[in-house]
């Protein structure tokens, strides 16, 4: 019997067809890299795959790499394999990698979501026989508003803090969550400052074209009354640090998708909680699945055993791949 | 239920006093006049009686998001709340509706009188027409599981600021016996007719805990009554009208519960409020707390039982005097009046005072203090003696100064995850001593360490079990925590023979090497010493 066109094993996903891995977190010679956050872009690896888009971030991260770069929907032969990447709307340059053998089409999803959040490449379903999705929030009680309904939510307490003399910090995951709520806010209710490690990324996708809001980086010698009424961009781990601190009075908020359980909300002691996810909610999930047309799926990076057994009682062949790392949990509550 | 869950939801968005506050006195100066009284009812306990069971309310839920049962039980304990649960997988509201919260609360009360299929259309028809956020609290009330994480104490702060009526009054209207179905917010609060409620107990002081000991207090020890600090149930005494009353701190009426205090009524006059400690006494002296406890939640008492552990008040202070609210004295003269009102009493009767320790110095109250054990008590409880008595806990005029905990260095085996904030982390867990070379598990402890650490242990739970038993994990016997606890026990219904009291993780051991933990032995050396 040949071998299947991906098989999982103790460093990640692998095609044997091609002799390459997909998003592996053990040191190998080819890595095919859907998107890069650092539970998916590790460092160590031999030479690297992925979209253009994706690469000015690795780089910023891995350093100096050796990165082969593919437009979206650009076919390349690798093996005996068809390799193609397809936009997954997690992050901007996130991707889903299509490998097909022999005819035969398995998806691996990365991370990813359904709604368009006008800054990363929209999500396009690609048709396929076996479909490798995550499943962060692969339970029925994740449902997520609009990201306009989020966005105004988060400059209604803006503008109140601003009123009220309080600084407004906002936390999120400095790659993508950052970005997004940076173009999905409205810019002109006052200055935004930046984290540095929010500000880092921020230069690199604006060199890269992609348009932001005008932001000042947070620097030790940057006062805080010089900017009244100002929104402050930190990283989840910058609140409730004497970075934090400088700016005074504050409301502190969160945005993620773990906001939406109220026991995870108060645990994290922020003000308030912004439900705003760039994984696809449970509606996202199902939808995904069904638009591949795929019999075979696979569930990984969540809610695993539960989201399969789910997909089984709607008639799908699923199963459970295991990672190594469970670095999305609740427990983490940052959304990589 | 906009108004209310506009409240709520401000309530949970802070952690700060203030905003909290803030934001329930504008909802008492503007909620429509019901709602207030049930608002108070709500943040004072009066919680609604859950109207259904829960079994119903998980299937309609399921069933209303079209997903099998099975996916409902496995989300739920995920989120952690059952409410919380349901409200999140629901469909969206097709209808919209603005009812008050008394609306909702009498939708609610009324459920018991229908029949299955009528309590669920009302249920589903509820859910149908109330917003996301509208039905997590709606979801609240009909599980009988409302909290607010407000405070009565703050709670009274804000219903001053909205009324203007003083802080300790209001203390005082808020207490007792009445229930926002059968008064209005205005008999309760606005003009309250002191006739109405012959039960109404007075606001309980309640002592800090004296950390650095009293040589911290600044003032000297001939400024200070102390007694001991007894391991009982604290209890207010109400008589009035010919009859009695005996209020636990948490405002229960525990009167049936100890039917022996009915007899101070032939020796107590009308108008006479005590507060004390009801205690199991033999002779003259308490018996350990292990044999009150039997008597703890009993609502009626078997004749065996009053005979096993019969029950006294030690009283320790007078509020109420030939009817007077005699709080504002100094306790000096509280207390005399109180040893001369025990004189009184025939010695055989159920109340006693609790003895005045007398002491020159610091040094020779700390001596008296380290006797606590011996004597069935926790410590030793500070009062000034210029004092009034004060309402609820406020700083300063009386202090209670505990015994250190017993302390033993354990093992844990078992972990458990936790409930509603601390869901997702692990934080029950069991632990165990030595016996030769077995583990055998003696208690569990649920509290004691930071969130940072328990995101810890979770973290290292998850990498190291080694058995799963429903949602108990056995994990690699590794980690030593030093448990502290406040008294020990024979148990035969424990594997290791002893149960604790008040267990609690003290310290994570990180420098303790599994093999010193304490064993079997030591623990019953103390329960020897201390049992
Ligand atoms: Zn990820
Ligand atoms: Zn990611």
């Amino acid at each position: 019997m040949a071998d299947p066109v991906l098989t999982f094993t103790d460093r990640g996903i692998y095609c044997p067809a091609a002799d390459v891995f997909i998003d592996p977190w053990r040191p190998v010679d080819r890595a095919l890299i859907t998107h890069g956050h650092a539970d998916h872009a590790r460092p160590g690896m031999a030479r690297y795959l992925a979209t253009d888009a994706a690469a000015p971030v690795m780089r910023h991260r891995l350093g100096d790499v050796a990165i082969e770069t593919t437009r979206y929907g650009e076919q390349r032969r690798i093996g005996d394999a068809l390799i193609s990447f397809h936009p997954a709307g997690h992050v901007p340059g996130s991707a889903q990698i299509r490998v097909e053998v022999g005819g035969e089409v398995w998806v691996a999803s990365g991370d990813y979501k359904v709604e368009d959040d006008g800054l990363s490449e929209p999500f396009e379903p690609v048709r396929c026989h076996a479909f490798i999705t995550e499943c962060t929030f692969g339970l029925p009680v994740f449902r997520w508003d609009s990201q306009p309904t989020v966005a105004g939510q988060i400059d209604d307490w803006w503008r109140r803090n601003a009123a009220d003399g309080r600084a407004t910090i906002l936390g999120a995951y400095a790659l993508g969550k950052a970005q997004r709520l940076l173009s999905a806010i409205d810019a002109s209710i006052g200055p935004i400052l930046t984290h540095g490690a929010v500000e880092n990324t921020n230069e690199v996708l604006r060199a890269q074209g992609i348009a932001l809001p005008d932001t000042i980086r947070v620097t030790p010698d940057l006062d805080p009354k010089d900017h009244p009424g100002a929104l402050i961009l930190a990283t989840p781990s910058a609140l409730g640090t004497p970075w934090a601190r400088r700016f005074g009075p504050a409301s502190t908020g969160f945005a993620s998708g773990w906001m939406a359980l109220r026991g995870v909300r108060r645990r994290r002691a922020a003000d308030r909680g912004f439900v705003l996810s760039d994984h696809a909610d449970w509606e996202g999930l199902n939808t995904a699945i069904r638009e591949t047309g795929a019999t075979r799926i696979f569930a990984t990076h969540g809610y695993t055993s539960i989201f399969r057994r789910w997909l089984d009682s709607q008639g799908y062949d699923a199963a459970v791949v295991e990672t190594e790392y469970e670095g999305e949990s609740v427990e983490t509550q940052d959304e990589a | 239920m906009k108004r209310f869950t506009d409240l709520f939801t401000r309530l949970d968005q802070t952690t700060k006093t203030n905003a909290k506050v803030d934001a329930l006195a504008a909802y008492f100066q503007d909620a429509p006049e019901t709602d207030r009284l049930w608002t108070i009812a709500l943040l004072s306990g009066r919680r609604p009686k859950r109207a259904i069971t829960t079994t119903y309310l998980r299937e309609w839920a399921a069933e209303r998001a079209s997903i099998p049962l099975w996916l409902f039980e496995e989300s739920y304990p995920i989120v952690g709340d059952l409410a919380e649960t349901i409200a999140l997988i629901l469909p969206d509201a097709t209808r919209e509706s603005d009812n008050t919260l008394t609306h909702w609360i009498d939708m609610v009360r009324t459920l018991p009188t229908l029949d299955e299929a009528q309590r669920k259309a009302a249920i589903l028809s509820a859910w149908d027409q109330l917003r996301a956020k509208e039905r997590f609290v709606f979801n609240k009330l009909l599980t009988g599981g409302f909290r607010m994480g407000v405070s009565q104490k703050l709670m009274t702060r804000a219903l001053s600021r909205a009324t203007h009526i003083p802080e300790p009054d209001l203390a005082h209207r808020l207490m007792g016996d009445w229930r926002p179905e059968t008064t209005s917010f205005d008999a309760l609060i606005r003009a309250p007719d002191p006739e109405t409620d012959l039960s109404k107990p007075y606001p309980f002081y309640l002592a800090y805990q004296l950390d650095g000991g009293p040589s911290s207090l600044d003032t000297s020890s001939n400024d200070w009554a102390a007694e001991r600090k007894w391991d009982g149930i604290r209890g207010q005494l109400v008589l009035r009208g010919g009859q009695h009353f005996l209020w636990s701190r948490g405002e229960e009426l525990m009167t049936d519960r100890f039917p022996e205090l009915a007899r101070l009524i032939d020796y107590l006059p009308p108008g006479t409020v005590l507060d004390g400690e009801v205690l199991a006494w033999a002779e003259d002296s308490p018996m350990s707390f292990n044999l009150l406890q039997k008597r703890i939640g009993r609502k009626t008492v078997p004749k065996k039982l009053l005979t096993e552990a019969p029950v006294i008040l030690y009283a320790y202070d007078l509020l109420e005097w030939q009817g007077e609210d005699i709080r504002p004295h100094p306790f000096r003269d509280r207390r005399a009046r109180l040893d001369d009102l025990v004189a009184q009493v025939p010695s055989d009767a159920p109340l006693r005072a609790s003895p005045l320790l007398t002491f020159d110095s610091w040094d020779e109250l700390a001596a008296i203090r380290e006797k606590s054990r011996k004597y069935n008590a926790e410590g030793i409880m500070l009062k000034r003696w210029d004092a009034p008595y004060r309402d609820g806990r406020k700083k300063g005029d009386w202090w209670k100064w505990k015994v250190d905990p017993l302390t033993i260095d354990a093992v844990m085996i078992y972990a458990q995850q936790g409930h509603g904030r601390r869901a997702n982390l692990f934080t029950d867990f069991t632990f165990a001593v030595w016996d030769d070379d077995n583990l055998v598990p003696f208690t569990k402890a649920y509290s004691g360490l930071t969130d940072a650490e328990f995101r810890k242990i979770t973290a290292w739970v998850r990498k190291n079990t080694l058995e799963r038993y429903g949602p108990v994990r056995q994990v690699k016997p590794e980690h030593v925590f030093e448990i502290a606890f406040e008294g020990i026990q024979e148990s035969p219904r424990h594997k290791s023979g002893v149960a604790l009291r008040f267990p609690r993780m003290a310290r994570w051991r990180h420098d303790k090497p599994l093999a010193e933990a304490n064993t079997l032995n030591d623990l019953k050396e103390m329960l020897a010493a201390y049992g």
